[in-house]
């Protein structure tokens, strides 16, 4: 069976409006050859969730700048986990500093990707550590 | 003619020589790289010479301090009467907390005060609307009512310094307080000075702080405009704001443009709605713009956004008073030069471009601090940035001469060429009907994100450098003291706000919100009904549901 295109979608969620990340990234995404969904700027948890499952999205790439990302990056896992994405893999990025990392991480994210960056090198994470649901 | 045909003569002749000596010794040593740019893409020339400005003409196109075009600033004496003003944007956690940096950084030598409100107040939600989970304080000061806003200014001398609000779409709510907070001093308001943002159409383009669609929005900063004209003479009532847009990933030349092509649609609209004469409300039209990392770039940007609005003023709008065609801004040295690798090494960034500040003429500037990629800068961060503005002031001698690049070749050439440009996207905005109906065809945001694109791939490529990113990379990482935002501040900004409920006269809030939804579906002056609201102890969410109510919301379109 063909393996299908990784489906992948950069949310924004709380107040934030800081953007300019996202959207190079979804652009990133679609040149990368991946079904790229940009949600826009101030998307709830629970917004973001039912998307991902409408769209059956493999990867869910949160941004936040504002300092928020302790509670919204953590709400997002839940919300998504508790509709019943399981398989989605959440990343996040944006102005989030080193102490915080562990805190993300035990709360499910599987990544974390900060200023100085390359897309290519996020790209490459990505095509390594992320495999397309193969839903029959 | 700026040079006699002798000169120009003479500079074609040996500059022939010299292109043939460069030609052999690139032979010899090749140029580093291929292209030469800006930061921006803009290409530069090897040399510029009296050619490149020929046509230059000195009375319409330099002249004097304080003449038209004032392309060498406002002031006639410069900066020896007074120095920029150093103004430290900052805001965070509780107004108790923000209330102390600010008597902080008034004992530093700070001159004015720049508040930062937390993204619940910036967006016209209270701290315990469940959309405001987790944002309350993080990066400015969380501000639910007039009571919060007594504690922020508490001890700030109204009257005697000013104080700038980067608030937009519930502008109305945030300056309504300033002003209720003056008269329970007893002040009037014809003594109280600052600046409120107010600058919704480069949320559109740029930062994404939204509420109601872009004709309504223009509608309520007019209304202030009207207001502040007639009754807070020293208020600037909009800071036309470039700043947000070069973060967003713009060039030097799309934010001067798109920058001042809003500040005309500002100009047209009061024009059109109020019926003001333009010479009444445009000497307090404020501009606010970005300090990029290419240096002669941005004092190019800064002299030449000067003369184009001092041409847009005279010509375009007919003002007729000198101080109508005066282009005031503040500046901001640009965070998104700023890396999180090696962060000490932003403090030479922020010097370099505070310095561009300066020698492009600002009025007012705040530099960034070293650790603001990682989060909100700390004290000590803080104080080394507004030290970094008080050398540039006091030791480098540059505030010794006005405008002293002034007759260079290379920079009068490089303000040219961007004018030029910048009249190119003015004039094709012009041919969209104006930036609303740009805007609404996410022309200008468009152009934006194939910018912002285009310099990550030069980053990555290594065909920009960012020292510390893509070259001298070092594997040690440079560990630096954080700030934290206590996340206990929600809670307790969430009972300070049920505390106000409980106190307050319950049915003459609900009265004066009621004459708020009236005076919006009237199309009256919303001001004085916002003034009441406030000393009624409404909310800022109160306030800007009645906006959501009647003007409807906004939605980012999501382009990309």
């Amino acid at each position: 069976m063909a393996k299908r295109k990784l489906r992948i979608m950069v949310a924004k969620p709380g107040l934030d409006g800081h953007d300019r990340g996202a959207r190079v990234l979804a652009r990133c995404f679609r040149d990368a050859g991946y079904e790229t969904i940009y949600t826009g700027c101030h998307q709830t948890p629970e917004q973001i969730a039912a998307a991902a499952i409408q769209e059956d999205i493999d990867c869910v790439g949160l941004s936040c700048m504002s300092g928020a990302h302790k509670y919204l990056f953590p709400e997002c896992v839940r919300q998504i986990r508790a509709l019943g994405g399981d398989d989605i893999q959440i990343i996040g990025g944006g102005i989030i500093p080193k102490q915080d990392y562990q805190l993300l991480y035990d709360a499910g994210l599987k990544g974390i990707f900060t200023p100085g960056i390359t897309l290519d090198d996020i790209v490459a994470w990505i095509n390594e550590n992320i495999v397309p649901n193969v839903k029959e | 003619m700026y040079f006699s045909k002798e000169v120009l003569d003479s500079s074609s002749r040996m500059r022939q020589r010299w292109e043939d000596e460069v030609k052999k010794a690139v032979a010899k040593w090749p140029d580093q790289k291929e292209d030469w740019t800006t930061v921006s893409s803009l290409d530069i020339k090897r040399l510029y010479t009296p050619e490149d400005i020929k046509d230059l003409k000195f009375d319409e196109d330099i002249g004097y301090p304080g003449q038209y075009p004032f392309i060498r600033g406002n002031q006639v004496t410069g900066y020896r009467g007074k120095f920029w003003t150093f103004r430290m944007f900052s805001g965070f956690g509780s107004a108790y907390d923000t209330n102390q940096r600010w008597h902080q950084l008034l004992k530093a030598g700070q001159t004015g005060l720049s508040t930062a409100f937390d993204f619940p107040t910036l967006m016209g939600y209270d701290t315990d609307d469940p959309k405001a989970r987790g944002e309350c304080g993080k990066c400015g000061v969380a501000i639910d009512t007039l009571e919060d806003f007594m504690v922020l200014v508490d001890g700030v001398p109204m009257d005697k310094i000013t104080t700038s609000m980067t608030i937009n779409p519930p502008a109305t709510a945030l300056w309504a307080m300033y002003c209720a907070a003056a008269e329970i001093k007893g002040i009037p308001l014809t003594k109280i000075g600052g600046t409120i943002q107010n600058d919704m159409l480069k949320e559109f383009i740029a930062q994404k702080t939204l509420m109601c669609p872009p004709e309504p929005s223009v509608k309520l900063i007019s209304d202030t405009v009207e207001f502040g004209t007639k009754f807070v003479p020293r208020w600037n009532t909009i800071s036309i704001s470039g700043y947000h847009i070069r973060e967003a990933g713009s060039t030097a030349v799309q934010e001067l443009a798109f920058t001042l092509r809003d500040g005309m649609e500002y100009v047209e609209d009061v024009l059109k709605r109020k019926g003001l004469d333009v010479d009444t409300f445009a000497p307090r039209l404020s501009f606010f713009f970005n300090s990029h990392i290419d240096f002669f770039e941005e004092i190019a940007k800064l002299r030449a956004a000067r003369r184009i609005w001092a041409k847009a003023m005279r010509d375009r709008y007919k003002a007729k008073d000198e101080r109508s065609w005066w282009m005031r801004f503040h500046t901001q040295t640009a965070g998104c030069s700023l890396t999180a690798q090696q962060p000490y090494n932003n403090v030479v960034r922020t010097a370099t471009e505070a310095l561009a500040a300066v020698l492009g003429g600002t009025q007012s500037l705040h530099t960034n601090s070293l650790d603001e990629v990682w989060c909100l800068p700390t004290d000590h961060a803080v104080e080394i940035a507004l030290r970094t503005q008080q050398i540039i002031a006091e030791e480098t001698g540059v505030a010794n001469t006005i405008d002293p690049l002034a007759g260079s070749y290379f920079v009068e050439a490089l303000t040219n060429e961007m004018e030029q440009q910048a009249w190119d996207y003015i004039h094709k905005i012009d041919d969209m009907g104006g930036m609303v109906a740009a805007i609404d065809k996410g022309f200008p945001q468009m152009e934006l994100a194939d910018a912002a694109y285009k310099f990550q791939r030069q980053i990555d490529s290594n065909e920009k450098i960012m020292v510390g990113v893509n070259k001298y990379v070092t594997d040690d990482e440079q560990d630096i003291p954080l700030l934290d935002i206590d996340d206990a501040i929600e809670t307790q900004q969430i009972e300070r706000l049920n505390a106000v409920r409980r106190k307050r006269d319950d049915k003459a809030a609900k009265k004066s919100l009621n004459d708020l939804k009236n005076a919006c579906k009237k199309g009256e002056n919303v001001m004085p009904y916002c003034i009441e609201a406030v000393k009624n102890l409404c909310s800022v969410q109160e306030i800007c549901d009645v906006y959501r109510e009647v003007y409807g919301e906004f939605r980012d379109p999501a382009m990309y």
